[in-house]
């Protein structure tokens, strides 16, 4: 293999509102090879991918391919220097066909006509998928496909633009088990060929399987980069997160009470079948499982935002029926949503406006909104959550992610809640943050609320649970208790083992 | 539950499938319609009839062509009607002033003027950031405004046009009447652009994902430009026609025919979302819509009902598109493997 | 940790205060008040201004929910067609010979159960848009209309009747018609900016996401709105018939316009989520009294429509330019 790196970045430094996504890290890529990018949400993976991708611009660093200096300021730009992009929110036509959405931006046309020529481009398609050993018909839509085909297809796309540095972010994330394989040898494949990959990826199997190399990112700095051989499991765990798993977890022992919910066989049609489980007074019941295992689906037809088909829910013995979001919080149920900006908070509104939006009843006399209660009520609940902002009237899309998340937990309390559902309640927060919100989970449990964690860090997972419910394409298949689940235990369940019907 | 279903193979959910029986659907019950309207009566498919039908619709035909890529884009244009009757009064005192001018001349005046509406109208709408409802909700009374005025309350009367003005619309090529020479002539060049140019893919694209067009250098503020002056040059075109066709110049000019032109979208299966739509829906569309209109005299159904009927056939039409949606999505879950 | 919340109280700043957008429209007023009595001499009477009042505030009731739907983030251009139908339902009932009240009643019913209809097929077809959804009803409600009056005209109406549209409240120079609209104005202002509802329908216009995940019934308050609307229109109608002294299908034409140029150059944005009641009232004189100054000087209706046309484009496009030349937000 040459001398010198295909791609290199120095000093890179990214700022968004608020905050410092990436803070002077380096990179280096060489030819030929698998070059894995860890760390956490929120390292700033993502980051750097949309700027090597082109769509954003550092603020600080330079940009090196095959020694030469360039600046990527845009998509096209990127794409033109050989640098393809295969995304995890994939951006495709669904109305297109497929064809279409591999060679979109780069039709081959007839040189004088400009006419689109369809029939070697639905070859080429063809010959490109083959390659990658799938048969999709090229000319159906892609809108037809599935998530695993939609993603062989942005391959393709790469492939079709003779791409020589192919970032993968998160590739596997909503794919199975055997659909992951394929990928790999795709991977392997591509690596023959002479392509250098960029491999983002949460899952520590995936990159022992296939990387040659491992970069570190920790809360957007760069801490390191290691030849996969030379680097023990339990070392890139550290240096993903930088201190020893059980400090970040400050979880009391609690008396665990009686039943407070339970579901028995819940189904929706094509997204996830017979899922039983109970949840006591005082207990943390952790959901894990794969991008992909509709974890949040089962979340939000607790929470009544998703109909099901059959199935039986109990709250504290009785049944109920959750016909909506409202009426599942009139029940007791919270839930913390996954997206904290597009679906826990108004970014616009302000820190009080925010906390007392699913609790308006209370501050109010017959519809009548007194102002002020709100603003105590409000002020005494981002107090007590510690959340850093200058005023209670300070606008929510000015604080750090981990303030945000605070604030949403706030509103949760506000309620009269028994039941709270946490989907990846630490995701894209700091450190400092994470742990904050964990005494939160904590104390919670302690006064006799009962919860639901949905998350997919696996430390965040044996820490906090008392049991653990692991699913995968959308049925439960292992159910441990606290001192039973492993790391280990947990991913052949996740990954590999079918569904078994458990209580 | 069944706990295995088998996930077919790759591709083998083909929604092309279903658009074709659209089409064949709306042919067959354009064809059952047709026969159920001759049974009431029966001067309904004679030849004069069936040629006076096509003649009423091409205008309709190819306007709504243009309507199909705005509406392909996200967008609407409430202001086609409007575009049509200015270009159409100005094209009728251009042609009192200056009465040698060749008819071919007075087309080419009116494409152009509409054109230049229609700029302004994408202008407004791509570099302003105006929704695209709101922008054509007020370029509509905007222009119609300007026909008044410069129409001065005064209409361009049939006996004021010159006769080679008028018999644009009544001579033949070939025998066929040169509006629907020119309506053809319009598909054949939009159907070619639509699937054989990159810009026409591009429009259908812009469409279909936004983000995921910008992403891949699609210049969307380009392609929305061009699509609302595409449909402006079209409603200038049809302007002229009109004025010629019915052989006068109003100030109320095809008031409302925006919605009819909506609907044929509607009906030929356009999606109201955005994304998709082909020129043989489009073309089938506004078939059954001369079909109803010309039908309703014909079964003795008052004129009244027109505005009604419109509506309700485009809350109709609409409604079925997001039944078969649901249909296809539901289809798609149950198929896959959980 | 150090940190948490300093203070609770709302700090007052008053530059930001005479900064907001309504200071401009109360500018506008004045300014077309004394440009007009410039030159036509009589109009800055209050008499004046009071009777020029009755000229535009018949599709004022229907301004105050306009109001609503665009913070929500819904549009509604059906609603002079649902004038129409209101009308000519209230009119053709009591000319079958009903009770003018009961009449008057029907219509309220009618103008309801349109705007029900537009809520039921915006709120449970979520893949339908507002847009398309009022498109179509436009067409079918005023249709009716004509279906039910064709070309013809009800002129028949008890004397009482005209007291809506040209009454007088008591003794004083108020016309009746202004006061029924403060009244309203009061209501629907501290409904949207003093009630848990009101707080409800903002959240759904800046994130219906995060409305629904914090428990707001979003497709329920839709349907509120949409039928509160509809209401608003047939209260609408009976001032426009009682002004006009008659119906037929093709009155209120064109009203839709000029009721979103209002709305949106009150300072309510087009996307939602923002604006103020008293901003959108404000606008309304704004616009009304420039309109009936055009109609003393006999600008044709058709030149005004043109202007309003261009104003709400311009309304919608100002803040998407001036953020593009980079101008901190103002109002």
């Amino acid at each position: 293999m040459a001398e010198g790196f295909i791609l290199e970045a120095k000093g890179i430094t990214k700022y968004f509102p608020g905050i410092k996504a990436l803070d002077g890290i380096q990179f280096n890529l060489k030819r030929g090879e698998i070059h894995a990018l860890m760390g956490e949400n929120g390292a700033g993976k993502s980051t750097f991918v949309k700027i090597i991708s082109g769509v954003n611009l550092p603020e600080a660093g330079e940009i090196f391919l095959n020694g030469e200096r360039v600046i990527l300021s845009n998509p096209i730009a990127s794409r033109e220097k050989g640098i393809a992009v295969i995304y995890q929110n994939l951006t495709s036509f669904p109305d297109m066909t497929v064809t279409e959405n591999i060679f979109i931006g780069h039709e081959i046309i007839h040189k004088t006509t400009k006419r689109m020529l369809w029939s070697k481009m639905n070859a080429r398609s063809k010959e490109l998928l083959l390659l990658l050993g799938s048969n999709i018909d090229p000319k159906s839509n892609m809108g037809s496909l599935s998530v695993a085909e939609q993603q062989m297809v942005e391959i393709a796309k790469a492939l079709s633009q003779d791409a020589k540095i192919i970032l993968m972010d998160e590739p596997t994330a909503a794919l199975t088990k055997k659909e992951s394989e394929e990928l790999y040898k795709i991977s392997l494949m591509l690596k023959d060929k002479g392509a250098s990959i960029i491999y983002i990826s949460h899952r520590v199997e995936d990159i022992y399987k296939i990387a040659d190399r491992v970069t570190v990112f920790r809360d957007g700095k760069y801490i390191g980069t290691w030849n996969i051989g030379d680097l023990p499991q339990e070392n890139l765990i550290k240096a993903m997160i930088g201190r020893e798993i059980t400090q970040l977890f400050p979880k009391k022992r609690v008396e665990i009470g009686g039943e407070l919910l339970r579901v028995e066989n819940l189904t929706k049609t094509g997204t996830f079948g017979d899922i039983s489980f109970t949840v006591r007074k005082g207990e943390i019941l952790g959901i894990t499982g794969l991008v992909g295992a509709k974890r949040s689906d089962v979340a939000q037809a607790l929470f009544g935002m998703i109909k099901i088909d059959s199935g039986r829910i109990f709250l504290e013995g009785k049944e109920v029926k959750i016909t909506s979001s409202g009426r599942a919080m009139d029940l007791g149920i919270g839930y913390l949503p996954e997206d904290k900006q597009k679906q826990g908070l108004i970014l616009l509104w302000s820190i009080v406006r925010n906390i007392t939006l699913p609790t308006l009843k209370k501050y109010s006399i017959k519809g009548w909104l007194r102002e002020n209660a709100e603003n105590l009520t409000a002020g005494k609940l981002a107090g007590k959550l510690n959340v850093k902002a200058e005023s209670v009237f300070a606008t929510v899309d000015s604080l750090s992610g981990g303030n945000q998340q605070k604030v949403v937990v706030a509103k949760l309390l506000s309620a009269d809640l028994k039941l709270i559902i946490l989907d990846e309640p630490t995701k894209g927060i700091d450190v400092g943050a994470k742990a904050a919100i964990h005494e939160i989970m904590s104390s919670l449990v302690e006064q006799g609320f009962g919860i639901i964690m949905i998350s997919s860090e696996m430390p965040e997972v044996l820490g906090m649970s008392d049991r653990v419910v692991v699913m995968r394409d959308g049925r439960i298949t292992a159910v441990f208790n606290r001192n039973e689940a492993t790391q280990e235990k947990i991913l052949e369940a996740a990954m590999i083992k079918t569904a078994v019907q458990v209580h | 539950m069944k706990s295995d279903a088998k996930v077919l193979p790759a591709g083998k959910i083909n929604w092309s499938n279903l658009v074709k029986f659209r089409e064949l659907g709306l042919a067959i019950f354009i064809i059952l319609l047709c026969v159920v309207i001759n049974i009431r009566n029966d001067k309904f498919l004679t030849w004069v009839n069936i040629s006076d039908m096509f003649l009423d619709t091409s205008i309709l035909s190819f306007m709504a062509l243009g309507m199909m890529l705005v509406i392909v884009t996200r967008g609407i244009d409430l202001s086609v009607a409007s575009i049509l009757a200015l270009s159409g009064m100005i094209t009728g005192f251009i042609v009192i002033a200056f009465p040698h001018i060749h008819p071919a001349f007075t087309a080419t005046i009116g494409l152009l003027l509409g054109i230049f509406f229609g700029s302004i109208t994408g202008m407004i709408i791509s570099k302003g950031g105006v929704p695209p409802i709101i922008a054509t909700l007020g370029m509509m009374s905007v222009y119609r405004g300007i026909t008044f005025i410069i129409s001065g309350g005064r209409w361009v009367n049939a006996y004021q046009m010159p006769d080679s003005f008028r018999n644009m619309t009544r001579n033949t090529l070939f025998g066929i009447n040169n509006m629907i020479v020119i309506a053809i002539i319009i598909y054949i060049i939009f159907y070619y652009f639509i699937n054989h140019t990159r810009t026409g893919r591009w429009i259908f694209a812009t469409g279909s994902s936004p983000e995921a067009a910008r992403v891949s250098g699609i210049k969307i503020d380009r392609i929305l430009l061009l699509v609302y002056m595409i449909m402006g040059g079209l409603s200038g075109l049809g302007g002229v026609l009109w004025v010629s066709r019915y052989a006068s110049a109003q100030n109320d000019t095809a008031a409302g025919f925006e919605l009819t032109v909506i609907s044929a979208c509607v009906l030929g299966g356009v999606n109201i979302a955005g994304g998709s739509g082909t020129v043989l829906g489009v073309l089938l569309g506004s078939i059954l819509i001369g079909i109803i209109n010309n039908a309703l005299p014909m079964i003795r159904v008052s004129p009244f009902w027109k505005l009604a009927i419109q509506g309700l056939v485009i809350i109709i039409a609409v409604l079925v598109n997001v039944f078969i949606q649901r249909d296809i999505r539901r289809r798609n879950t149950l198929l896959r493997k959980i | 940790m150090a940190g948490g919340i300093i203070s609770s109280k709302k700090s007052f700043n008053l530059i930001r205060f005479f900064l907001q957008w309504e200071w401009m429209l109360v500018i506008l007023i004045i300014a077309v008040i004394v440009v007009n009595s410039i030159i036509s001499g009589n109009y800055a009477s209050i008499n004046g201004l009071m009777d020029a009042t009755m000229v535009f505030l018949d599709k004022s009731f229907i301004v105050l929910t306009m109001v609503f739907i665009i913070i929500m983030g819904d549009i509604d251009i059906s609603v002079a067609s649902n004038i129409a139908l209101s009308s000519v339902v209230m009119s053709v009932t009591h000319s079958a010979g009903v009770n003018m009240i009961a009449s008057m009643l029907i219509g309220l019913l009618v103008g309801a159960g349109c705007g029900f209809i537009n809520g039921i097929l915006v709120s449970r077809f979520k893949e339908l848009s507002a847009i398309i959804v009022t498109l179509a009803t436009m067409s079918i409600y005023r249709g009716i209309a004509y279906v039910i009056l064709g070309d013809q005209v009800v002129s028949d109406f008890p004397d009482w009747f005209s007291y809506f549209g040209w009454g007088y409240v008591g003794n004083t120079i108020i016309p009746f018609m202004l006061a029924a609209f403060i009244f309203f104005a009061i209501i629907f202002a501290l409904i949207l900016h003093k009630t848990s509802f009101g707080r409800r329908v903002f959240a759904i216009g800046n994130s219906q996401e995060s409305s629904r995940f914090s428990g707001i019934p979003v497709e329920r308050i839709k349907l509120i709105v949409f039928t509160l609307t509809g209401l608003m229109c047939a209260v609408s109608a009976i001032f426009l018939t009682s002004r006009l002294g008659s119906s037929r299908p093709n009155i209120a034409q064109g009203y839709e316009l000029e009721i979103i140029a209002v709305v949106v150059l009150g300072g309510v944005s087009i996307n939602g989520g923002k604006g103020r009641m008293l901003g959108a009232v404000l606008a309304l004189f704004v616009i009304g009294l420039a309109r009936y100054a055009m109609g003393l000087k006999n600008i044709p209706g058709q030149v005004m429509i043109v202007a309003i046309g261009l104003l709400l484009i311009f309304s919608v496009m100002l803040p998407n330019l001036l953020k593009k030349i980079k101008i901190s937000k103002i109002y």
